[in-house]
């Protein structure tokens, strides 16, 4: 009855993500609440002046724009607002929901052709996606069971539980060709079938939420945004090999996303759904959200079931591998977020519907977190085998230069997997992305961080952001990533501050193959790749650090040689009185000039500098 | 339910064993076992703020482990405190998307107007701890920096240091 009451009233959405909620979309909700009246749990129904119908306020999960929040909805117009704050909500309540009118400045503006987009129909970065995984993302509250079930939710579970075999389930899956989203890309069914055969009295799943890639936020966005889905995938998976608990393990700087998963699971306890007789097949499901703790390599599934056990959370070799022996010995079946999240549209729709999406080694969709130098940061989905061109220039609207603006000149590279994966360059530009035509290029799809980087973005120095992490997250169970990750770290210092010679860069190569080889866990395997991938493909970069003591973007602060130009200095004295250090003498009216050893290459003055005469240094 | 054994009436002498009543709630809600322990570190550390030693030694008695073990977790994981933290904490992102968009700068800014360095990241008052934290997942907002639990986005050195600056007329006033 609420459902098609739903259908037919007017009603406001506002995203709820993290993104959204620190540009102020609470502060937007309780504006929209105050001027249509105090409602009960988030939602107010009224008459507003000149408006006959009800208008319901509600907010829905992150709906990936987020670099233009907070986002504010009004269906079923589909009027699609962006940087909406509280002092904006009255004109909003008067014109559009008043009077059906828009309110033109609160439109988004494509940069490109200038236009003011109504919907999202209409903004190029929603256009040229295909959501599937975040098709409910944008309309339903996520706090809400009943939305949920309204918009067909729980049926895969039913239709699992009640009209299918685990044989057909595990099946199914695999017919789909769904394959891990968690980096590797293990074909899913696989993994669940090699779980079920197992003869044990006790099996678990476990939903892995500890994304903790730098520059990812896909896992985020699907927990905070439809966690029900997350945990509807569990229940199949749960179904499909047998297991009776379930565990959601989701990253401790999440804390919106461990909220919404654990009224998730509470509200399904509630309704039956989750419990001692699942819709009643009398098999039983019970769920835990477990918030992890800090520790990047809890991602790794044997780290993860030491963490889930009280443990240290070091991964152990494998074989044997989890479904065989996981969670306290027993067989347990391990999937990413977004590898849940799409198993109910997988069973409903059948894995012939599944196929049409992507590629034929990699069906579906994939979210990629767009962010770095780009015009639309964000989060999106796009099916497997769209090429990065598309993905940049077009969905991402371009790539920005140091001022912010697009500039189709300052493409340099975009990073992939975080610090597993590699670089794609320009002339990767036109690849289409899938699992094996990214491992062909030395990148992997990892989790799915697409980190667009400028031409201003020095490359030896991204290889020692992601080096840095990596040493200071390694477990310290393997010597050789451990000690390697640290040795490599300091080598990198020493091409970053001008100490590198030809054979710094020769122990780079062999220390990186070397640790790759020598680590037992995904982590220390590919902790090398950022510094192999960068050296492969910006080689002319190391060897201007090492060679030239030179560093083309002015990142590398050793390497900075200011100096005045003094066919540009008028002898102002500008600079004297901005130095610090005292390290800049000249007589007025004369040129004056930088004393190597006292300048601490600050920048002052160069940004003091009138006439541009400070050269070799940003401003 | 409970509760452990805990003297009644505390005196002045007897504060320090009363800090231990939240501990043996936290200890009886998780049914003291020793696989809870990383939600058990987690709930104390709720309550102090970090994870005091002679806290963390108790965990370990009563749950009947070595304290190595209950050390060893507390000293693995990154969200776990062992020192005092101020009573603001201020995390920067630095994570790739941050760091692209100069996240650095904004540390470096904050670092010196409290006058912290790497090893020293609270303030002498307690008043502020400055951490760098590997992503927050708010790429779209960077750089990003969350004080306590309100996430500021699109960070700049100069939007950070009035941040800060509003905390301390807050905490004057």
């Amino acid at each position: 009855m609420e459902a098609t009451e739903t259908a037919v009233q007017t009603s406001v959405r506002i995203c709820a993500g993290t993104g959204c909620a620190a540009s102020g979309a609470w502060k937007v909700m309780a504006a929209f609440e105050q001027a249509l009246g105090e409602g009960a749990g988030g939602r107010v129904s009224m008459d507003p002046g000149g408006c006959s119908h009800p208008v319901k306020v509600g907010k829905s999960g992150c709906q990936g724009f987020c670099q233009m929040g907070p986002l504010v909805t009004v269906l079923p117009e589909n009027v699609f607002y962006t940087g909406v704050k509280a002092q904006d909500v009255p004109e909003i309540v008067e014109k559009t929901l008043g009077r059906g009118e828009i309110v033109e400045r609160l439109l988004y503006v494509d940069p490109a052709t200038r236009k003011r987009c109504k919907g999202t129909a209409d903004i190029p970065f929603y256009q040229r996606q295909t959501r599937f995984v975040l098709k409910g993302c944008g309309h339903l509250d996520p706090e809400s069971i009943d939305e949920y079930l309204a918009d067909g939710g729980y049926q895969a579970a039913r239709q699992a539980f009640t009209a299918m075999t685990p044989e057909a389930i595990c099946k199914t899956v695999l017919d789909s060709g769904l394959r891990g989203r968690g980096g590797g890309g293990f074909p899913t069914g696989r993994k669940w079938e090699f779980a079920r055969v197992q003869a044990s009295p006790k099996k678990y799943v476990i939903c892995n939420g500890d994304e903790g890639d730098p520059g990812a936020f896909m896992d985020r966005s699907v927990m905070e945004g439809n966690p029900h889905s997350v945990l509807e995938g569990l229940m199949v998976a749960a179904r499909a090999i047998g297991a009776d608990k379930g565990y959601i393990y989701v990253r401790a700087e999440y804390p919106l996303a461990v909220k919404r998963m654990r009224r998730a699971v509470e509200d399904a306890e509630r309704r039956g759904i989750l419990g001692d007789n699942v819709f009643g097949s009398g098999q039983k499901v019970r769920c835990e959200v477990m918030e992890g703790a800090g520790a990047f390599v809890c991602g790794e599934e044997t780290a993860m079931i030491a963490s889930i056990e009280g443990l240290r959370g070091m991964p152990s070799p494998k074989p044997p591998f989890p479904a065989q022996s996981g969670l306290r010995g027993r067989p347990t079946v391990i999937n990413n977020v977004e590898t849940l999240a799409q198993v109910g549209h997988i069973l409903l729709a059948g894995p012939e519907a599944y196929r049409q999406l992507g590629t034929a080694t990699s069906p579906g969709t994939k979210t990629f977190a767009l962010t770095g130098h780009v015009a639309n940061t964000g989060l999106i989905e796009v099916p497997f085998g769209t090429t990065l061109r598309e993905i940049v220039m077009n969905i991402g609207g371009g790539v920005t230069n140091a001022r912010g603006k697009i500039d189709k000149n300052a493409f340099k590279a975009v990073q992939i997997g975080g610090p597993s994966g590699g670089c794609l360059t320009a002339e990767n530009l036109d690849l289409p992305l899938d699992f094996d035509s990214l491992r062909k290029v030395g990148a992997m799809i990892g989790s799915g961080g697409l980190v667009v980087m400028n031409s201003g973005t020095c490359m030896v120095s991204i290889a020692r952001f992601f080096m840095q992490f990596t040493q200071r997250e390694s477990c310290g169970k393997c010597v050789l990533c451990r000690e390697g990750t640290r040795q490599l770290l300091q080598l990198l210092d020493d091409v970053i501050e001008g100490r590198g010679t030809a054979h710094t860069l020769e122990l780079l190569e062999k220390l990186g193959r070397a640790v790759q080889l020598g680590s037992l866990c995904g982590l220390g395997k590919t902790a090398p790749n950022p510094v192999l991938s960068t050296m492969r493909q910006f080689r002319q970069e190391y060897h201007e650090h090492v060679f030239e003591k030179r560093c083309r973007t002015g990142n590398c602060k050793a390497l900075l040689r200011p100096e005045i130009n003094a066919q540009k200095c008028k002898g102002c004295g500008l600079c004297i009185k901005a130095c610090a250090v005292g390290a800049i003498t000249g007589e007025k009216k004369k040129p004056h000039r930088i004393d190597a050893d006292l300048c601490v290459k600050c920048g002052a003055c160069a940004k003091v500098c009138n006439l541009g005469a400070v050269e070799g240094i940003a401003g | 339910m409970q509760p452990c054994q805990t003297q009644a009436a505390p005196t002045s002498s007897d504060l320090r064993s009363e800090k231990f009543v939240a501990v043996c709630s936290i200890l009886d809600r998780h049914a003291h076992q020793p696989s809870r322990l990383i939600p058990i570190l987690q709930a104390i550390q709720a309550v102090y703020r970090y994870l005091p030693e002679e806290v963390l030694t108790f965990v370990a008695t009563s749950l009947e482990v070595a304290p190595a073990r209950v050390f060893g977790v507390a000293s693995f994981y990154g969200h776990f405190a062992l020192k005092p933290r101020g009573k603001h904490v201020i995390r920067l992102c630095d994570g790739t998307a941050c760091h692209v968009k100069a996240s650095i700068p904004i540390l470096d800014a904050l670092r010196e107007k409290l006058k912290l360095d790497p090893e020293h990241n609270t303030t002498e008052d307690m008043l502020f701890t400055v951490e760098t934290v590997a992503c927050l997942g708010a790429c779209g907002l960077a750089p990003v920096m969350v004080v306590d639990d309100e996430v500021h986005g699109l960070m700049s050195p100069q939007t950070a240091l009035e941040v800060l600056d509003g905390i301390v007329k807050a905490e004057a006033a």
